[in-house]
């Protein structure tokens, strides 16, 4: 037999996996943390809120470009399909993030439009996520597809769902961002936090509820995959494994744990992606193309996944390490440069 | 008139690169000189390297804030806009970005962090290789970036499918591409040379400024010694980039010089006003000759003309022409702004000659102005091919974009470069204005009581701003 040894794409599902999944978890916690912001109203809170992130929010971002990246080199075909079809959110998604990115600095710099840039990191912080949402339900949802291109129209990702699951990833994002300045912050500052925490987490969980309802109810085969004999009782773990990690979440929002909401919710948000990935598995793109039609030639897979499993392990160590550094509760004179 | 989805997408991706182009052309060069001025205070233990590294810090960290936004733009376009070049060529670049992204962009943001927030937090040598990363990932990231576009002028490596779509055959050549060694040195020097020129007027300024003279005659004399080196060196680089161009893209090549008729001992073209649909140079003064001898060191060398391509296979030749003419012009100008500079030196008078300075301080944008231009003359010049000679341009475009689509974006890219671009860039001009303060009032904030203080709250106002 001359197959390959190894199989690269099995690998590299698990690697794009890992790789939306870290994306999901960090721009998600400091997208939140840019949400929660604007709901803050002291400036001295504020100050604190921003340094919490200043100094890692650029390496989280990097896991959104590895992941569209991974998507072009692992898994071309899908790359081609679906981010034409996701053209304005991806557009919109793009330039919140610009907005976002620039406020860290400008905020800073600019006091005469201070109140400007505020709104930039709030507002790019809350589109952002909106736009992310969106392009989860659209994914869910599927694409016109002909041959190897999407053929429908560029406003086609309009619709109920992708609209809710927009605002739920705003929610999502918010109870992860609570998570992170219940860890980072104290006092007051952290109470707050706590409060906000609980409030999305509601909010998740009607969301979570709903899509867990709404997809096996438009979509004949995500039924099947879980309400069918035996998938039922063997995936049963996963939304009972969610309910439990969310009443742990909640608790620990209003106990004195610092760390625990935020290891619950990201528990939380880990359930919730096997949910979607069990619903839409072999697929990439969704009801069309399976990861093994997608992936790219063998070749093009071994090359990358060589200097992969050498780099990513460095990666995660120095993005530690840069994490360690900036350990502990956030103090304002660690603060710009 | 209809909108067409192809032209707009590429005005868009003009629009976007070329202001993400701006930025590493300078941070790729200001990294490297924090490194240096970095080591050479943890090696001297002079503060004066301290001061001058901490002043470009500051400037640093906005132009990499914005260049790591809108560089996330970039990859984004293969997909929104050009999803038909990403289905066909992934095989063979998609793994070269996939690097990009492993070696360079999180290197970069992980040691940036402690480059910027954590002078305090770490020992000075942990800082000095959180600075040499953040360099080292800044040239990382050219490598790779620039071994993708040159497999895309001078594809090798490759096998093409029965649909089409390419695929690896050997990856050395495809990395190494024919024209890759020439592009990268001659990138990532003028890149370096940019840099440089930005440290010399605004050496010049700072001197001029009078507060902090020890600061920007050392910016002055640091600039002038490496630009020295670096001017004569980028002309001859740029000189094996063109020939490297002559014998792999011939087409391009011919644009750069406006010549439409090939042969044996071709003129040189000095100036003139390219005639596409004429096929000629209009009000051309030309060198007989001389062409053939530049470009094939043989006063009789054959060269090939844009008439030895079909009309469907020339590049848009005015665009190509004129870049080049900016380029070599901007390039033989640095030359003369440094042969000016050691003249002065020799003559004792460099940091006095006032007119000399009052110069210099205008000299910031050349660096990336040729930058600009030689980068439309070389992607232009690759017209109209995405794919050098293989994939057409046109036949690259996402299927399904409309030209209103495309519109649509396209305003808002502008509406939002056009805010934040300037912004910042007047930014960074205020911190260059207000010179490189030993404890910086604007940045350095304080602990009240062992209660952190908001930062910006803690600035005591009326300084420079």
């Amino acid at each position: 037999m001359n197959g390959p040894i190894l199989d690269l794409v099995g690998i590299w599902t698990v690697i794009l996996g890992l790789g939306v999944f870290f994306y999901v978890l960090l721009d998600g916690f400091d997208l939140g943390v840019g949400m929660l912001y604007g709901l803050h109203r002291e400036t001295a809170a504020r100050g604190i809120i921003m340094n919490s992130i200043a100094p890692i929010w650029d390496g989280n971002e990097t896991w959104l470009i590895l992941g569209g990246l991974a998507l072009l080199a692992a898994f071309p075909l899908a790359f081609a399909i679906i981010i034409p079809a996701l053209y304005f959110p991806v557009l919109l998604m793009l330039l919140a993030l610009i907005f976002r990115g620039v406020a860290f600095e400008f905020r800073f710099k600019d006091k005469e439009h201070r109140g400007f840039w505020d709104h930039a990191f709030c507002y790019g912080s809350a589109v952002a996520t909106f736009a992310q949402g969106t392009v989860l339900g659209a994914f869910i949802q599927g694409f016109q597809v002909e041959g190897r291109h999407f053929v429908g129209s560029s406003f086609d990702w309009i619709t109920p769902f992708s609209t809710m699951t927009g605002v739920a990833l705003m929610a999502g994002y918010c109870l992860l961002g609570a998570g992170w300045l219940v860890l980072k912050t104290h006092g007051e500052l952290q109470d707050w936090a706590r409060r906000q925490g609980r409030r999305a987490l509601l909010l998740v969980l009607v969301a979570i509820g709903a899509v867990s309802l709404w997809t096996p109810y438009a979509e004949a085969d995500i039924a099947a995959r879980w309400f069918s004999w035996p998938n039922v009782a063997l995936l049963a773990p996963v939304p009972l494994a969610a309910l439990a990690l969310a009443f742990a979440a909640w608790r620990s929002f209003g106990l004195k744990h610092d760390a625990m909401p935020f290891v619950y919710s990201i528990g939380l948000f880990l359930t919730a992606y096997l949910g979607i990935a069990i619903s839409l598995w072999p697929n990439i793109v969704p009801h069309r193309y399976s990861l093994w039609e997608a992936a790219s030639s063998e070749s093009t897979q071994a090359f990358l996944l060589v200097g992969t499993l050498f780099l990513l392990p460095i990666i995660l160590l120095y993005t530690g390490w840069s994490y360690w550094v900036f350990r502990g509760k956030v103090k304002a004179d660690a603060g710009y440069h | 008139m209809s909108l067409d989805p192809v032209i707009l997408s590429r005005v868009q991706f003009v629009w976007v690169v070329a202001w993400h182009i701006l930025l590493p052309a300078f941070t790729v060069g200001i990294a490297s000189y924090i490194t240096l001025l970095e080591g050479l205070h943890v090696w001297t233990g002079k503060p004066i390297y301290l001061r001058v590294s901490k002043f470009w810090i500051r400037i640093f960290a906005v132009s990499f804030g914005m260049g790591v936004v809108s560089g996330i733009v970039m990859p984004f376009q293969f997909g929104t806009n050009w999803s038909r070049f990403a289905d066909a060529t992934a095989n063979v670049v998609g793994p070269l970005f996939a690097y990009e992204g492993l070696t360079a962009f999180f290197l970069e943001a992980a040691f940036l962090g402690v480059l910027l927030f954590g002078r305090k937090l770490v020992p000075s040598w942990a800082h000095f290789v959180a600075a040499f990363m953040v360099g080292f990932g800044t040239l990382l990231s050219s490598f790779w970036i620039i071994a993708v576009n040159s497999w895309m002028q001078t594809p090798g490596g490759y096998t093409i499918g029965p649909d089409g779509r390419f695929f690896p055959a050997d990856w050395t050549a495809i990395v190494f591409s024919a024209s890759f060694p020439y592009r990268l040195a001659h990138t990532v020097s003028g890149f370096y040379v940019t840099t440089a020129f930005v440290v010399l007027a605004v050496g010049a300024y700072t001197i001029r400024a009078g507060k902090f003279v020890a600061e920007g005659k050392l910016m002055l004399r640091m600039a002038l010694g490496f630009l020295t080196i670096f001017v004569p060196l980028q002309i001859g680089l740029g000189d094996a980039q063109g020939l490297n161009t002559l014998e792999h893209q011939p087409a391009k090549l011919a644009a750069m010089e406006g010549l439409w008729d090939g042969g044996s001992g071709v003129p040189a073209s000095i100036i003139g006003i390219p005639n596409q649909a004429g096929e000629k140079n209009d009000f051309e003064i030309a060198l007989p000759k001389l062409g053939s001898l530049y470009l094939t060191h043989s006063w009789d060398g054959a060269v090939k003309g844009l008439k030895d391509f079909p009309p469907d296979q020339r590049p848009p030749v005015i665009v190509v022409y004129f870049a080049f003419r900016i380029m070599v012009g901007v390039g033989l100008l640095m030359l003369a702004i440094v042969a000016v500079g050691w003249l002065l030196r020799w003559r004792g008078k460099f940091y006095d000659a006032v007119w000399y300075l009052k110069g210099l301080q205008w000299t910031m944008p050349l660096g990336f102005i040729a930058v600009l231009a030689g980068w439309t003359t070389t992607e232009v010049g690759r017209q109209p091919w995405t794919v050098y000679g293989l994939l057409r341009t046109s036949d690259s475009v996402s299927p399904s974009l409309t030209g209103a689509n495309v519109v649509l974006s396209l305003l808002l890219y502008m509406a939002i470069y056009l805010l934040v671009y300037p912004t910042g860039i007047r930014f960074m001009l205020r911190i260059v204005w207000n010179g490189p303060l030993d404890a910086d009032p604007e940045n350095d904030t304080k602990v009240e009581s062992g209660r952190p203080a908001e930062p910006v709250q803690a600035l005591p106002h009326g300084d420079a701003s």
